[in-house]
């Protein structure tokens, strides 16, 4: 083939059409699109293991499944809502909505993260396969502790399958953690200083600097798990020289840090959806920022706090203890700031804030709960009772599944180019609340009262059954509010009422450009001049 | 008039939310101490239980204060600073107010490090209370957690005052009073000792054997049950601490440190030919039959002096022990304890020999 010396002779890049696009897109916006609908079916497979779950202990004895298939079903559970919802949705949310609020034409390496969703989906899959092996998937919970996780005790190939699983997730959460420092850091629009990137670019960036951190060491548990499983070490063996906690501190090293990788993507939604509908600018955009990094950073060295029962050193117990009240520090001053943006501000109740609200006020009782386990005496109480389970759903739903839905209603027109319809987003928002609180509320009490966590089954007499009562029929109506999602989704696609670019009068350089956006994202990178370009922009179109 | 009944509804949601806090204050004082109730951790029976349900309600009053504040804040921001209709003017832009945000990040800072105080304070009170008021020696038990019950050892007693070893499971007998010293471990995977009347928990594990103390100040049946996933049967796998009088206990240590007695009846006597040549005594040590000596599973010695069978879950009565011993794995999921085909008449007679072992 003749050339003109001095040009490159590389072929276009073939543009595939349909099914064969998806399948090979480097696109950000694909792959986040692939991202958040893939995170958002294993949300509905995750819930519906959960619907089980609440349907078992409805009554006490065993009336909808054997304690083996519990057993998985509550391991599923976590595991699928954890590693396959809320970790791969914000990354979802970040490839999606990033490259376009720093304005850039993509992520840094378009490439690996393609390989970061499809490991992701490999993971999703294999972690599922397990249900079909001869003794069914893993039973030994999401925390997966040994020597419970071993081969004697958890026989068949279910745990190893999830462990193979998580290994795929995890690799591709820490190939999307590379590419999201890389993109923030290095692709930034001109005058877009790290004083001015939106807060949600802030929130993902600490959550990728964790994930970098603390993944590994769970990668490096699990294969020292895989390898006592197939025979070849006997590491977490129940006889084993090593301390039995070894586990404990590898699994937790990741895992606690984790809870802060799955809320601080949540609480960059929440900096955004708050300032846009209250229409005043984020109060105190520097304390917010740097909180995200106080918490990225003190979250490591709260881990043990879940071993306060293990008969660990008492000095680390106080140590432990007080590195875990003062992340309480932090978060208060988050809280404080998005209380005072709405301060004085003009609230448009739409739906995406008022699930930030919905945000706002169940997240502050999970951190209230937080409290009351950071504290040694009271947690050698609640741990591992029902306590803890509301606890965590008040933080994990309560705080990132309404921060997902807030993000889901205040994006999707931009990803769309429609408007999600806002009477059907309001009863979902209001099923999903009192549903919610229905569920987990209870469960405060019960442990309270002595209800240990993971147990399929419980004594009659003891006052228990009333409080599983309103949880499972809370379960159900948050089902119904998840149904009534789906319907507005179809509702509003039937509609398909035009977004337009902007249809928020938002802050960040996404409603800058077109609905959905066009393959490049901007036809010129916009200069930036403060931390709300898109409002400079229309205040300068208005002479102002 | 649209614009009153929002601020109604509004007004309704903060009324409600004051409701639900006041609740929390007041569902502890009642609802947590019904008699015979739940095993509540905030219906203490020891001193170390009453201080940890002591530290939890002063947290909560504290913790509902902030709850009341912040949420009021949020709530009160939703009403007073909603879009009135028709209203597009931009409110003031205020980007932050230095001093304001040194004031809420102090505040919390202040707060945490007064529970800090609060909490060291009680665990010395709670570490302190071990050695008050005791009326008699402590008792060292040693509690062993199995796949999926509990196994409680006496080694002060039994062979120490010239009797058999005393081991039992699924009841912890104390006297009243008295400190027991817990040494706690596993036989196999991790358990989790707690009986919420008493005090926090402590997990047993393989290869560790952790300490801790418990007392009760009253006598009763305190339920506890295992707070750590094991296994397919964690559910099943409860029991309960005892507490009785120094008279009724020391009666009850004298009964257990006996070797068991040789049945008499016919029916007892045959069972016992089945308990030898079945493949129970492999298993199971009874004191006093040789060739009963095994260890994996509880020691029979007096099974029938204890209140429950099958990990804590069947009250142990004769019809109870007959579907036992028909089918563990079906009452017990996973039990270690096979269906070993017994025939009804084998059953029977098992029964009656174990109806001798008081």
């Amino acid at each position: 083939m003749a050339t003109v010396p001095g040009t490159l002779a590389s072929p276009a890049p073939r543009r595939y059409t349909g099914l064969m696009e998806w399948l090979t897109t480097v696109d950000h916006k694909k792959i986040g699109l692939l991202y958040i609908w893939t995170s958002f079916f294993f949300f509905l497979v995750g819930g519906v293991l959960a619907l089980f779950i609440r349907l078992e202990l409805a009554q006490p004895g065993l009336q909808v499944m054997s304690t083996q298939a519990y057993n998985e079903f509550f391991t599923m559970h976590g595991t699928t809502m954890i590693f396959l919802f809320v970790v791969p949705i914000f990354a979802g949310f970040g490839n999606y909505v990033i490259p376009l609020m720093v304005g850039a034409r993509d992520m840094a390496f378009p490439r690996l993260n393609a390989f970061s969703y499809w490991m992701a989906l490999s993971g999703g899959i294999v972690l599922y396969s397990s249900f079909l092996f001869p003794l069914g998937a893993s039973g030994a919970g999401w925390t997966g502790y040994t020597p419970l996780s071993t081969s004697v005790f958890s026989k068949g190939e279910g745990t190893t399958v999830w462990i193979l699983g998580l290994l795929l997730v995890g690799t591709s959460s820490l190939a999307g953690a590379i590419n999201f420092i890389v993109t923030i850091m290095n692709m930034r629009a001109p005058g877009m200083t790290m004083a001015r990137i939106p807060l949600f670019a802030w929130g993902i960036m600490a959550t990728s600097i964790m994930v970098l951190f603390s993944t590994p060491v769970l990668t490096g548990a699990l294969i020292m798990l895989l390898t006592d499983r197939l025979g070849l070490t006997a590491i977490f063996a129940a006889a084993s020289n090593i301390d039995p906690r070894l586990w404990q501190h590898m699994f937790w090293f990741y895992s606690h840090p984790a809870v802060y990788i799955m809320i601080l993507p949540a609480m960059g939604i929440i900096s955004e959806v708050l300032p846009v509908f209250s229409r005043k600018p984020i109060f105190g955009y520097m304390a917010i920022a740097y909180s995200s990094v106080a918490i990225a950073v003190m979250g490591f060295l709260v881990w043990a706090h879940h071993m306060f029962t293990t008969g660990i050193a008492p000095q680390l117990k106080a140590f432990f203890m007080i590195a875990t009240m003062a992340i309480a520090v932090p978060t208060g001053v988050k809280i404080f700031n998005w209380i005072a943006t709405l301060w004085g501000g003009r609230l448009n109740f739409k739906t995406p804030l008022l699930f930030a609200f919905g945000f706002l006020t169940m997240f502050v009782i999970g951190g209230i709960s937080g409290i009351f386990q950071a504290i040694v005496p009271i947690d050698t109480q609640v741990h591992d009772s029902y306590y803890v389970v509301a606890h965590l759903h008040y933080v994990l739903f309560g705080g990132s599944v309404f921060g997902i839905f807030a993000g889901l209603y205040y994006w999707m027109p931009k990803m769309t180019g429609w408007m999600l319809h806002e009477g059907w987003g309001k009863l979902h928002f209001w099923l999903m609340l009192i549903g919610f609180n229905l569920t987990f509320f209870p469960m405060h009490l019960l442990g309270l009262l002595g209800m240990p966590r993971r147990i399929a089954d419980y004594n009659p007499n003891f006052g228990w059954t009333r409080y599983n009562d309103l949880a499972t029929v809370g379960a159900f109506l948050i089902a119904a509010s998840v149904l009534t999602f789906l319907i507005n989704l179809y509702v509003s696609s039937e509609r398909k009422v035009k977004a337009g670019n902007d249809p928020w009068q938002g802050n960040t350089l996404e409603w800058a450009t077109s609905s959905p956006p066009p393959d490049y994202n901007f036809e010129v990178i916009p200069a930036v001049h403060s931390e709300r370009p898109v409002r400079d922009m229309r205040m300068a179109a208005r002479g102002q | 008039m649209h614009g009153f009944n929002r601020r109604r509804t509004w007004s309704a949601v903060v009324v409600c939310l004051f409701v639900v806090s006041l609740l929390a204050l007041v569902l502890p004082r009642n609802a947590f101490a019904e008699p015979n109730g739940p095993p509540s951790a905030l219906n203490p029976a020891s001193s170390a239980s009453a201080a940890i349900a002591d530290l939890h309600n002063l947290v909560l009053v504290i913790a509902v204060a902030v709850f009341v504040v912040v949420e009021g804040l949020i709530l009160t921001a939703a009403v007073r600073f909603r879009r009135r209709p028709k209203d597009d003017s931009e409110p003031a832009q205020v980007h932050g107010n230095t001093r304001l945000e040194i004031a809420w990040t102090i505040a919390p800072a202040l707060i945490v490090g007064a529970l800090f105080v609060l909490t060291l304070r009680a665990q010395r009170e709670i570490d302190a209370s071990a050695f008050s008021a005791q009326p008699g020696a402590p008792i060292t038990v040693e509690v062993v957690g199995h796949q999926w019950w509990w196994e409680f050892q006496y080694p002060d007693l039994g062979v120490a005052t010239g009797g058999q070893r005393i081991v039992t499971a699924g009841q912890l007998v104390i006297p009243v009073g008295r400190v027991i010293n817990l040494k706690i471990t596993s036989a196999d995977v991790i358990h989790s000792f707690w009986v919420p009347e008493l005090g926090g928990k402590t997990d047993a594990m393989k290869g560790i054997v952790n300490t801790t103390w418990l007392r009760a100040d009253r006598p009763g049946d305190f339920y506890g049950q295992c707070a750590e996933l094991c296994g397919v049967s964690h559910a099943n796998m409860r029991f309960v601490v005892t507490a009785v009088s120094e008279d009724e206990f020391a009666a009850w240590a004298r009964g257990q440190a006996q070797a068991a007695a040789e049945p008499t009846e016919a029916a007892a006597q045959a069972g016992r030919q089945v308990f030898l040549t079945a493949g129970c005594a492999g298993c199971h040590t009874i004191n006093g039959v040789p060739q009963a000596n095994g260890q994996t599973g509880p020691n029979l010695t007096h099974v029938t002096s204890r209140p429950y069978i099958a990990g804590g879950t069947l009250a142990n009565t004769p019809f109870n022990l007959s579907r036992w011993l028909a089918d563990p794995p079906t009452l017990k999921p996973g039990s270690l304890m096979p269906n070993l085909n017994l025939s009804t008449a084998d059953i029977d007679s098992l029964v009656a020999y174990l109806q001798t072992l008081k």
